[in-house]
């Protein structure tokens, strides 16, 4: 029987943790990190516990928790979740843990599915804390049973960074053996590790200090560290990750007779960048986003007073922002060695000339689907707060809306409330609505309406419910009544959490009801303090799939004057023929009926079978 | 053209979310490892399969990254026409675009914000520069027996440049779609080869 297979990068590190014996394993969904636990979880046959915690800081405390009493544990985010679990973080990294743990922690340099671009390297030179950069999906499953090895022999958490290739790639994937092996969990009492009041903390810091020598001595020799010294070659390349293989493929593709170090660990192989240095006259850097090693590598060069001539992003050429490829390292190497420049520069790759074609292409930007529950709200929540009111939203399936004119800020999950309130409290007088998704609002909004009752702010917070966590495929979250796993639990109920907070308007109402839902929205205005409106409604995706199937709507070109109050809803079902100047609806209606509430000429009915 | 010694083949799939490019993938990369061949694949997921615009990149006996390079591609597999557009820098001088016609309005479009090109106008761009084979295979897709398996018409249809077996492609069709629509996507598949071949 073959064992390799041909699996998603997410799979693969998921198929690690299984291979390294993985016992406790706990995260919150964000791409391009979600597929790790949602396979886990999807596993028939599991000897492990696997959660989907409330939050970042929640996941890495039950896996700290966990460590902590000896078994092997992770915990899985985006990169921007590990800014909320960056207090547990830096503290964890005195106390070490007793088992083992792993944080995974995807990065997604040029944001195609985040906020920013940070780079969690930065967070492991900051925290102290070791971390793992895999090249390919291989390397990446491979690292996994190597890193709670590790991280129970060094007695520390060990970072492990995906990018958004490895985990969102697809490569064959040749299986290893499964640990049999299950430490029991026994926590022994021991304040000095344990308890970090200032006089532990005082002496576990140098501690940590002390162990860096050892972590990176271990790790030079590690096998994610290679140099391949070529004859005669005066050039050396230096590349960390993933650019590892961009880089390898333009030197090839160049035909360049360079010395390769390929970097998987930070801290990074010291001595392998010394005899590099000995050995060449010009390094050039590739690594995506921060220049991590490239600092590192100056550092060295000058505690050597080695004169070697270092090429990286810090003066250019190489760019510190977005992805790297084959194309860019190919056109910085050309750059650097004085080389033709290969096919097609990376200038036109980045900004590919549409006119070459002499076709505008329209824009493809993703939508709301056909149906979606949260264009309902939006729809109601501009009628009833006016143009001009303030509407800071959050993270999620809803962020879409920055197409209806509802969303006016976004600055990080659980900053919608805040943002509101912050924006009262400083004297603005315009109306303020802001709109939080369900998993959102378990994540952090909790605290932000909690604070914002406690402080009188006079909003609106509108939580648009649509019962799953969408945006990153529809992971559980506390309302639904639903573990990761599948099987049932405690359902939490939205409107008792936030009455037991002190809020004094809670209203529930479904959003497809415009009628309601306008009545409800204007009664929130009026109500003098925090407003709460719960519009809940099934995500139509979620819906599609557990059989609710609604009839399909369709216009009446009798009827239709074009008016376009229904197009200006923005349902991708609903067309408009500009010659014609009528509206119709295509197949991709799910029947929500949101925009024959709208019509004024009752040309939108279900379609009658 | 994919490089000696990078890659044996190199494949670009564009199009638009909903429309199955990640199955249609995962039948041409299952299969090349089937065959021994090892492979790297790079998809969209997340925000961009809201009825975004999705490209997949497939290459076939490469052991480096999964990121085609400008121009690298050997065929340019799209299923939506304005997308193949989109995509056009990926594709070699020598390559080939095979082209579904049925074009996806994006919302920019139907609220009236941009416009469309016509369809005929965007073939004959695409010949100026390249070997096309275009058709419309949901069309073809409806006649199998469901518009949704237009993306296994379009693996049918690239099978005849793929260095991958015929049936070890339909192995991985039958292993990867829906148990009830087996049938229907065989059929799609072969309709698909049917019309590039010769
Ligand atoms: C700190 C942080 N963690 C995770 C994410 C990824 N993320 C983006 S949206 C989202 C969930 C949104 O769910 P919900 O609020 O229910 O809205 P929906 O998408 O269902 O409309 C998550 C987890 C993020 N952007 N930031
Ligand atoms: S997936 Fe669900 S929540 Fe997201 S846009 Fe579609 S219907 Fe709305
Ligand atoms: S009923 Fe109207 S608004 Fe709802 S999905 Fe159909 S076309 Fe879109």
């Amino acid at each position: 029987m073959s064992t390799r297979e041909y699996m998603l990068g997410n799979v693969a590190i998921a198929r690690g943790i299984v291979e390294g014996g993985g016992q406790v394993i706990s995260g919150y969904p964000g791409t391009p990190s979600s597929e790790v636990i949602g396979t886990l979880a999807g596993m028939k046959e599991r000897d492990f516990y696997v959660e989907w915690s409330v939050n970042e800081k929640v996941a890495l405390e039950v896996a700290a928790g966990a460590a902590m009493t000896g078994v092997r544990s992770v915990a899985t985010m985006k990169h921007v979740g590990l800014n909320v679990a960056a207090d547990p973080l830096l503290t964890l990294a005195y106390t070490g843990v007793k088992g083992s743990m792993i944080i995974i922690v995807a990065d997604d340099p040029s944001c195609h599915s985040s906020q920013n671009e940070q780079d969690t390297r930065r967070y492991s030179q900051f925290s102290l804390i070791p971390c793992l950069d895999p090249s390919t999906p291989q390397e990446a499953k491979d690292m996994i049973p190597y890193a709670f090895e590790f991280s129970n022999k060094v007695q520390m958490p060990i970072i492990f960074r995906p990018t958004t290739r490895i985990s969102h790639g697809k490569s064959d994937i040749e299986l290893g053996p499964v640990e049999e092996t299950r430490p029991a969990a026994e926590f022994v009492k021991e304040l000095e590790r344990w308890v970090m009041v200032p006089k532990n903390a005082r002496i576990q810091h140098p501690h940590l200090l002390e162990i860096q020598k050892t972590m990176q001595e271990e790790l030079e020799n590690s096998p994610w560290n290679s140099l391949e010294l070529a004859d005669g070659a005066k050039v050396g390349v230096i590349a960390s990750g993933i650019a590892s293989v961009y880089a390898k493929e333009a030197v090839i593709k160049q035909g360049i007779n360079a010395s390769f170090l390929k970097i998987g660990t930070c801290p990074l192989p010291e001595n392998k960048i010394r005899t590099l240095m000995e050995n060449t006259e010009k390094i050039i850097i590739f690594e995506e986003m921060e220049p991590v090693v490239e600092e590192q590598v100056r550092i060295i060069a000058q505690e050597t007073g080695s004169s070697v001539e270092i090429i990286g992003k810090l003066q250019g050429p190489v760019p510190r922002i977005y992805e790297l490829n084959t194309d860019i390292c190919a056109d910085v190497l050309a750059e650097v060695l004085e080389l033709e420049r290969p096919d097609v520069p990376a200038e036109v790759a980045e900004d590919f000339d549409y006119d070459r074609c002499r076709i505008d292409l329209p824009m493809r930007p993703p939508v709301m689907c056909p149906g979606c529950s949260h264009r309902a709200s939006f729809h109601v929540m501009k009628k009833v707060y006016g143009k001009d009111a303030i509407f800071p939203s959050d993270i999620g399936c809803y962020t879409l809306g920055i197409q209806s004119g509802t969303v006016d800020t976004t600055l990080c999950m659980g900053g919608s409330i805040t943002v509101a309130s912050g924006m009262y409290q400083a004297g603005e007088k315009k109306p303020i609505c802001c709109s939080i998704g369900d998993s959102t609002f378990f994540h952090t909004g909790v605290n932000g309406l909690l604070n914002s009752i406690y402080n009188n702010a006079d909003i609106t917070v509108t939580i648009v419910d649509n019962r799953t966590t969408a945006m990153t495929g529809h992971q559980p979250n506390p309302g639904m009544g639903k573990l990761a796993t599948g099987e049932p639990t405690v359902e939490v109920s939205l409107e008792e959490l936030c009455k037991s907070m002190g809020a004094g308007f809670v209203e529930t109402v479904d959003p497809y009801d415009l009628e309601k839902t306008e009545e409800v929205f204007k009664r929130a205005k009026e109500y003098e303090g925090t407003s709460v409106v719960i519009t809940r409604q099934f995500c139509v995706i979620d819906a599609k799939r557990s059989g609710i199937r609604r009839k399909p709507f369709t216009i009446d070109a009798e009827e239709c004057v074009g008016c376009k109050l229904c197009v200006n809803l923005g349902c991708p079902a609903i067309e408009f023929d500009t010659t014609t100047k009528k509206a119709s609806i295509n197949a991709m209606c799910t029947g929500c009926g949101v925009c024959a509430a709208l019509c004024k000429f009752d040309a939108i009915t279900e379609v009658k079978k | 053209m994919s490089a000696e010694g990078i890659s044996k083949f190199d494949l670009v799939i564009a199009g638009v979310g909903g429309q199955g490019t990640i199955l249609a993938s995962d039948i041409i990369g299952k299969a090349a490892v089937k065959e021994n061949m090892s492979v790297r694949a790079a998809e969209t997921h997340g925000m961009a399969q809201r009825g975004g615009s999705v490209v997949n990149h497939i290459r076939i006996g490469c052991e480096l990254g999964s990121m085609i390079p400008m121009k690298g591609a050997d065929v340019l597999l799209a299923l939506e026409p304005s997308e193949a557009l989109r995509y056009l820098e990926f594709l070699s001088d020598d390559g080939t675009i095979i082209v579904n016609t049925k074009p996806i309005l994006p919302v920019t479009v139907t609220s009236g914000l941009c416009s469309y090109p016509d369809v005929d106008a965007i073939i004959a761009k695409l010949e100026e520069t390249h070997k096309v084979k275009a058709f419309n295979a949901t069309e073809l897709a409806k006649e199998a027996g469901h518009p949704q398996s237009m993306n296994v018409v379009m693996v049918g249809a690239v099978s005849n440049y793929l260095p991958i077996s015929v049936d070890t492609l339909v192995g991985c069709v039958r292993d990867l779609v829906p148990p009830k629509t087996i049938d229907i996507n065989v059929k799609a598949f072969e309709m698909g080869m049917y019309v590039t071949q010769g």
